[in-house]
């Protein structure tokens, strides 16, 4: 029997075209890209449909998540280090210039002042685990020593004021699932420093929502 | 294609020139496109295409001292309560909790636009028809309970920016009366 023969094809194909497109969308990501914040608090904002973006700097970002822990962050290095600096001298805490410098990259903390130096000595990766930061404390009930949320927003618009010569803007991130209650204590504290305005991070939502 | 051609056609042939051996120089480029996949991957992982929205939100100032606090009065036809409670509830009433306005008795209601949305907007126009001035608007009064979320709030104020609602204000104190609406909800 005679046996039907395969014709032998080219086993290669053709990739300039699937190459073109790759390096097409390579570069498109790579011109449109900003890289993403690792968080020390990942939260689920609301969604809203204001249009307005959140500013780039002259801001800090109050987080508020996973039960009632708050974070900081500050926009700017400078700033950062100041904030640092005023808040050293407020808790009698020396920091070194090495822990300033160190302290002026992070982007977020939410620990105590006490308890600061260790998360400043810590590789960033650490820094950012879960559950490794506990929070800032701020019970606003005992006005004094429990309350550093208090002393952080105040020396920041300080130090914002020192560096920049500009007022501080504030926002609050907070997860949706966040109860009012613990939302209104940050509003409150911001309101007792006379911080009347302030915004509140959301995602984008539908148009027809 | 990426091939070139080596071999110069037409060119004269013969006389102790040494000819180029033909080659297929056919580039394979799988390796390429393998790489540049990855790096895309990479790059569409470690992207925020979208940066966060901001909705700005203004405050009154607060009185420290309750005595300087004059009370402003406003008509009742122009103010519809809302009270946000647990589990995404909402009730709502128009004018005053115990003489309502016509067809605004407390009421619950869902977020959203068959829900609350329809309610504010009804009210957005007939408002200023109403009081028989235009800058005399709808007023809304936002009084979150302790149950209710943040997710609860920023809904309730997309709402208000949506229906552009002219006056409205976030409000922590409970009346008697609205203290016991607001626990019906949050049963």
């Amino acid at each position: 029997m005679a046996k039907v023969k395969m014709s032998k094809k080219a086993a290669s194909i053709d990739m300039t075209a699937m190459c073109d497109v790759a390096f097409l969308l390579l570069t498109f990501f790579i011109l449109t890209a900003t890289a993403k914040n690792p968080e020390p608090l990942p939260v689920e904002t609301p969604n809203s449909t204001v249009q307005s973006k959140l500013p780039e700097d002259n801001l800090a970002v109050i987080t508020i998540g996973d039960g009632d822990k708050v974070f900081y962050g500050i926009k700017g290095r400078e700033v950062r280090k100041r904030t640092l600096e005023l808040m050293g001298d407020m808790y009698n805490i020396q920091f070194t210039d090495k822990e300033k410098d160190e302290f002026a990259l992070i982007e977020e903390f939410g620990a105590p002042i006490e308890a600061l130096k260790q998360v400043i000595a810590m590789k960033g990766a650490d820094r950012n685990k879960k559950g490794v930061q506990p929070g800032i404390p701020h019970d606003t009930l005992n006005d004094n020593k429990e309350n550093q949320l208090k002393d952080w927003i105040y020396t920041s618009r300080q130090a914002n004021i020192d560096v920049q010569q500009e007022q501080l803007n504030f926002a609050i991130k907070g997860d949706a699932k966040e109860q009012y209650p613990k939302v209104k204590q940050i509003m409150d504290e911001l309101q007792k420093q006379k911080v009347n305005s302030f915004s509140l991070v959301t995602g984008l939502r539908g148009k027809n929502y | 294609m990426a091939e070139l051609n080596t071999n110069d056609g037409g060119g004269k042939k013969g006389g102790g020139k040494v000819r180029s051996k033909k080659q297929n120089s056919k580039v394979d480029l799988t390796a390429m496109v393998d790489l540049a996949f990855l790096l895309i991957t990479f790059f569409m992982l470690t992207t925020t295409l979208s940066k966060p929205q901001a909705m700005d939100l203004g405050l009154p100032d607060k009185e420290d001292n309750p005595r300087d606090n004059t009370e402003i009065k406003v008509d009742q036809r122009r103010t519809m309560t809302i009270i946000l409670g647990a589990n995404d509830k909402i009730e709502w009433f128009h004018g005053l909790l115990a003489t309502p306005e016509p067809g605004g008795k407390p009421t619950q209601t869902t977020h959203g636009r068959e829900g609350i949305r329809k309610e504010i907007l009804k009210r957005v126009a007939s408002v200023p028809q109403v009081t028989g001035n235009k800058d005399k608007g709808l007023i809304v009064i936002i009084k979150p309970t302790a149950k209710s979320s943040y997710k609860n709030l920023v809904d309730i104020l997309d709402e208000m920016a949506i229906c552009s609602v002219p006056t409205y204000a976030i409000v922590n104190d409970f009346s008697p009366e609205e203290k016991a609406l607001a626990e019906k909800l949050n049963k």
